[in-house]
């Protein structure tokens, strides 16, 4: 029986980027706009899912000490497809994101799910799994990207919020994504301690 | 462009870690100990080196077939078998390097830095000197940074550090403020 907890596990309590703290490359790499955010959270999702219904149906007739390179072989497949479907009807989002759609195949997100879950459980649990932990990253993406884009160049999604002199030129820049994500995992962790507090009392 | 300058941009200003964000997971993961750390680049630098060098052929072989699209698949799976193959060796040779490399010596298959810079050398046109030089270069980027960084976190296991920026939160930071030192080679003229 597919299992609702599954989905949801990702949001927040299991979430890949704030919590398991996986697949910071393109989290910090292509989060200079909510737009690129939203692209590459989407397209890592397609492939989770893809990827996580593949092996659920494919787990029972891969022998175990082989099981890693057959599994990062289906995840490149399904890669190279997303690649090559981006090219075709996003061009400019394609070219934005660059070397870090082929890179989606070492996201450890994706062969983490493959190994912990996907391996072990059926189809529909594997798809709300991958639903979820795909949602999940997409949505810190998203956080993260609004925050430097609203920070970094007044702007979401293109659109102005911030007056026209605001601008945190930092954080567009590499040395923005790190102290940006530091600060969001330190808040993070302060909620986290603050309800373990009340929790102990 | 010079081999040179190539080999000076791939260190310093389009630093693997510090601009490009390649390889972050190893390099918030292995960089607790100064020990751990110079093994981990050592052993980055003979894989992205030979992962580079071997791509670079089999891409020449992929495009005479017309089949340059199942690159990406072609290049993880040269990766996986030299990762494979560092791992036997470290084991044999140092196994308390082993012991310390953990988890993350297997995890250097899916290392981005390694796939990334085979990838790049063949997005820009390298030839094979080029592309042996920028990988090599590039490994030795990813080494240093991965090395000043983990002697960074050795002397902050003593500081007082608030407790909801302890752990990775606190160490993203410094990575943050370590690439505004690099960004100061970005205007770097070669």
């Amino acid at each position: 029986m597919a299992d609702i907890k599954n989905l949801t596990k990702g949001f927040i309590k299991q979430n890949p980027t704030f919590v398991q703290v996986l697949g910071m490359c393109p989290t910090l790499a292509v989060t200079t706009s909510a737009e690129n955010a939203l692209g590459m959270g989407l397209a890592v999702l397609a492939v989770l899912v893809m990827s996580n219904i593949a092996i659920s149906l494919i787990r029972k007739l891969v022998p175990d000490n082989i099981r890693i390179p057959v599994y990062i072989v289906v995840i490149a497949s399904f890669v190279t497809v997303i690649d090559l479907l981006m090219h075709g009807f996003t061009y400019d989002l394609w070219k934005t994101l660059g070397l870090f759609i082929p890179l989606i195949v070492v996201n450890c997100i994706i062969l983490g799910r493959a190994e912990a879950f996907a391996s072990k459980n059926g189809v529909l649990d594997s798809i709300f799994d991958a639903l979820g932990m795909g949602l999940g990253f997409t949505g810190s993406l998203l956080l993260l990207g609004s925050i430097r884009e609203i920070l970094g160049n007044g702007t979401i999604f293109g659109l102005k919020v911030m007056s026209e002199t605001f601008k945190m030129y930092l954080f567009i820049l590499p040395p923005g994504a790190f102290i940006a994500l530091g600060l969001l995992l330190a808040f993070f962790n302060s909620l986290t301690l603050k309800k373990q507090k009340k929790g102990g009392k | 462009m010079g081999l040179f300058a190539i080999f000076v941009s791939a260190i310093l200003v389009n630093n693997f870690i510090f601009s490009r964000f390649l390889g972050i997971c190893p390099f918030l993961g292995v960089s607790k100990k100064i020990d751990s750390a110079t093994g981990m680049s050592l052993a980055v630098i003979f894989v992205m080196t030979m992962a580079g060098t071997i791509s670079w052929m089999l891409n020449q072989l992929l495009a005479v077939m017309g089949l340059e699209f199942l690159k990406t698949i072609v290049f993880i799976l040269v990766i996986a078998v030299l990762v494979q193959f560092v791992e036997f060796f470290i084991k044999k040779t140092s196994p308390s390097l082993y012991e310390a490399l953990g988890i993350y010596l297997p995890l250097i298959t899916t290392n981005c830095a390694v796939l990334g810079v085979a990838l790049l050398n063949v997005q820009n046109n390298y030839n094979i000197v080029q592309a042996i030089v920028n990988s090599f270069a590039s490994a030795l980027g990813f080494g240093m940074a991965l090395v000043i960084f983990a002697a960074i976190r050795e002397r902050m296991d003593n500081n007082d550090i608030p407790a909801p920026f302890k752990g990775t939160a606190i160490a993203l930071i410094t990575a943050g403020l370590l690439s505004m030192a690099f960004m100061g080679f970005s205007g770097l003229k070669i």
